[in-house]
């Protein structure tokens, strides 16, 4: 059984006040998440991320379709109690200290009252805040702030965790942190779907990914199999500091260092390149594959137009 | 029902830690004690006078406190996402309303009894003892708690579907057309045909604020009726529900953007 699974679930909000006129935030959406899987779900800004994470959480309802998270409907309290969300640059009760506020968390949890004190601890500890449990939230900092955004969403020890956005607004130890927190739980069994627009995260930490851009699902699949389909580069490295006409002309990108220079082609340019080589009597030195990123192939997924617009 | 606790005990915490709170509670007293400095003006009234400002004191403080709190029970936990962490969580939407309600009411309550601590004292200031007619306050005071219930469900009711501010137009709107309930009841009487309708619709939907003020009666020693006590109580708790039930029904409906 998938842990999550949308079935043609779709979002059109009404935006205007005088004019209403309709605004597609997600297209009908089909997606299935096995369990144990982190799952990576990205796009641009406005592509609709958010959208779905809330309609996952049954915050915003569908104008079409369906969703269910464990083999039951979203809004089921039976599934609410297996999972645990942190919103977008999430932002808690100023008065509260760390402790109160995972306590109160855990009430609604409905995790047994003999065993709050000791899981508040535990989360504190696990993300390094148990020395600043008794501070109020107000004097916490943004990265702090979202160290208690994943300890409230993991308090409860639920099978499926939802982050929207993790590593927005932290510094790079902090995004290594929320990172080996995430590898962590993914060593623990859960279920990881996290947005994000940085594609390193994703690359770093996800068996599976999905693109969506404006409201649309544009692909689905193992890394390594989306970025295989990408057209592929090669870089060509030969002797003297020169780059020939030839290479010019093929818009490649060119460095040169010392006595050498390279240049990054498309492989059906490659013999171009060669041949601009000899025809410049230079000596060619290697010629290596170029492996293509995640980012290499979001790129290829937007339209030339959309990138250029963005 | 203990997730219910559990938002109104965080719904008081929350305003009992409220900078704000404390500088109208200590107005309010403040008003109370000025209301001393008149009354030493009004020869042979002075009690009746520090009764009526006392006690509007309270009724008009706490009344500012429950629309300003209570229009942004629902409103600011949607903008700060807090919210969001609530409701991904077994509870349900009718319960965080309730639980938002409950815990206003119970700051309000609270809120009350120390401000008429404020005026015991200083009526028996005026006159060094108590008098069998000061227990009639307690009545004054219960139906300046049962306005702020109701005032409380009604800026509960409007901060479901609208913004902050517009809530709080409603709510004193209200409030103020509340206040003359009664005379809009005595021009509905005067009013024949489907105009006439019209105005005892509208007379008997506003809330009667009118009714639950004897503020004037009490301050003149005067006691007030079982009945009325009653009448008011009934009146004022299924109004509340029917303003809660309503703000629950709204909620359940509405996107979180």
């Amino acid at each position: 059984m998938p842990a999550i699974e949308t079935f043609a679930l779709e979002k059109t909000y009404t935006v205007g006040f005088w004019r209403k006129r309709p605004r597609c935030a997600l297209r009908p959406l089909n997606l299935a998440v096995e369990e144990g899987e982190v799952f990576g779900y990205l796009g641009p800004n406005g592509a609709g991320k958010t959208t779905t994470l809330k309609l996952l959480m049954g915050l915003v309802y569908p104008t079409a379709g369906s969703a269910k998270i464990l083999g039951l409907p979203v809004n089921d309290p039976k599934v609410k109690a297996q999972i645990g969300f942190l919103p977008e640059q999430p932002y808690f009760y100023d008065y509260l200290t760390a402790r109160e506020l995972l306590q109160y968390y855990a009430q609604l949890s409905g995790v047994d009252a003999r065993d709050r004190s000791r899981r508040v601890a535990a989360v504190l500890e696990r993300v390094g805040l148990s020395d600043v449990g008794g501070v109020q939230l107000r004097k916490f900092s943004k990265g702090m702030l979202q160290r208690v955004g994943i300890a409230q969403a993991i308090l409860h020890d639920p099978k499926l965790v939802f982050l929207d956005e993790p590593m927005s607004g932290l510094d790079p130890i902090g995004r290594r942190e929320v990172r080996d927190l995430m590898e962590s739980l993914k060593h623990e069994g859960k279920t990881i779907f996290f947005s994000t627009h940085i594609l390193s995260d994703a690359e770093a930490l996800c068996d599976r990914v999905a693109i969506l851009h404006k409201g649309e699902l544009r692909s689905i699949g193992v890394i390594a199999d989306l970025t295989s389909s990408v057209r592929g580069k090669v870089e060509v490295t030969w002797q003297g500091n020169v780059i020939p006409p030839g290479i010019r002309a093929l818009n490649a990108e060119c460095h040169q260092t010392g006595e050498m220079a390279r240049a990054i082609v498309a492989e059906d340019q490659l013999d171009s390149a060669i041949d601009a080589l000899r025809r410049a009597n230079l000596k060619l030195v290697s010629v290596t594959p170029v492996r293509a990123t995640l980012e290499d192939y979001f790129v290829e997924k937007l339209s030339p137009a959309e990138v250029a617009a963005r | 029902m203990n997730r219910v606790a559990s938002i109104a005990s965080n719904t008081f915490r929350e305003a009992v830690r409220d900078r704000v709170l404390y500088n109208l509670i200590g107005f309010a007293l403040l008003m109370v004690a000025a209301s001393l400095l008149v009354g030493q003006i009004s020869i042979g009234i002075e009690r009746n006078v520090v009764i009526n400002l006392g006690l509007t004191a309270v009724s008009l403080f706490g009344l500012v406190i429950a629309v300003f709190i209570g229009i942004g029970l629902v409103s600011k936990e949607i903008d700060k996402k807090t919210l969001y962490t609530i409701l991904s969580r077994p509870v349900r939407r009718w319960e965080f309303i309730l639980g938002k309600f409950g815990g206003l009411v119970a700051t309000l309550v609270v809120n009350t009894f120390f401000m008429a601590i404020g005026i015991f004292a200083a009526v028996f200031y005026l006159a060094r003892h108590f008098q069998h007619a000061d227990a009639y306050l307690l009545v004054a005071l219960y139906f300046i708690i049962l306005q702020f219930v109701l005032i409380t469900a009604l800026a509960l009711l409007f901060s479901a579907f609208s913004s902050p501010l517009l809530s709080a137009v409603f709510a004193f709107a209200l409030f103020i057309i509340g206040t003359f309930a009664q005379d809009l009841r005595g021009f509905a009487a005067l009013v024949h045909g489907v105009p006439g309708w019209i105005a005892i619709a509208a007379a008997y939907v506003v809330p009667n604020f009118a009714a639950l003020n004897v503020i004037s009666t009490v301050a003149h020693d005067q006691p007030v009726a079982g009945s009325l006590v009653l009448y008011n109580t009934l009146y004022a708790l299924l109004y509340s529900a029917a303003a809660v039930a309503a703000a629950m029904l709204i909620f359940e409906h509405r996107n979180l953007k």
